[in-house]
């Protein structure tokens, strides 16, 4: 029972990295809507690196999930992944000028 | 027993929420110090139920984010359109920081064997989808987003 906790866990953070998948997928779709210009490749690239952090922040995390009793989120972990999220959700506002 | 049910037996239910909305939150969602500085390490099991709910919020947060791109895609041209998918993007970005401040202020409340903290935020982030949704059945049946 309790073995199940640290692979739901993992699941919830691919569950996420998928979500933001679709969310950067759609971005670098409407930031390129006019065709590659100087402002919607910045964009478009801003957008992807951001994806890449989120990325790199769950596998380090889940990493630290192995082992027989896994530690909670240690800060500025979860503050990080807010800000990626944060970020992701500023550059789709950028996207829509 | 549980450790909280043993904790609330120990204190007699009794809570306080003194220390949930202070500026201490902030700062122990930066630093892990901060956060160790109170109360003991609660089961782990509690601490990852806490980072799923997290993780929930962060879920929550990226599809309203990518409803607004969808509004800014998919909607016929329209003046609200953009400002539309804008609010959408505000109040994703709102639930993401809401959901680290949160993820915080209950993992500080299990370290010193609290109630987790009360907040309004779900219920007022359903009353504005809810008004939102509202908005815009009348303006689909009134044809305002028609050419």
């Amino acid at each position: 029972m309790s073995e199940t906790q640290p692979e739901r866990t993992r699941l919830a953070w691919r569950r996420s990295v998928l979500t933001a998948t679709v969310v950067a997928l759609l971005s670098v779709r409407y930031a390129l809507h006019h065709g590659p210009t100087p402002w919607g490749i910045a964009l478009a690239s801003l957008i992807a690196l951001t994806w890449l952090t989120f990325l790199v922040g769950v596998q380090r995390r889940i990493r630290t999930m192995d082992g027989p009793s896994p530690g909670a989120m240690r800060p500025p972990w979860p503050a990080l992944a807010g800000a990626t999220v944060v970020a992701m959700a500023l550059l789709a506002g950028a996207t829509l000028w | 027993m549980e450790p909280y049910a043993q904790a609330r037996a120990d204190t007699g239910g009794v809570s306080d929420h003194e220390d949930d909305t202070s500026p201490g939150i902030v700062a122990a969602s930066l630093d892990p110090k901060r956060l160790r500085e109170v109360g003991k390490t609660p089961d782990y099991r509690f601490s990852l139920a806490n980072e799923r709910t997290f993780l929930a919020w962060l879920r929550t947060a990226l599809a309203l984010v990518g409803g607004g791109i969808a509004v800014a895609q998919f909607l016929p041209k329209h003046s609200l359109r953009e400002a539309l998918a804008a609010v959408l993007m505000v109040v994703g970005a709102a639930c993401a920081v809401r959901a680290v401040v949160y993820w915080t202020a209950c993992e500080r409340a299990m370290r010193l064997r609290r109630d987790l903290p009360a907040s309004r935020f779900p219920t007022m982030l359903a009353a504005l989808v809810c008004v939102g949704a509202l908005a815009l059945l009348v303006a689909v049946v009134s044809g305002a987003f028609q050419r």
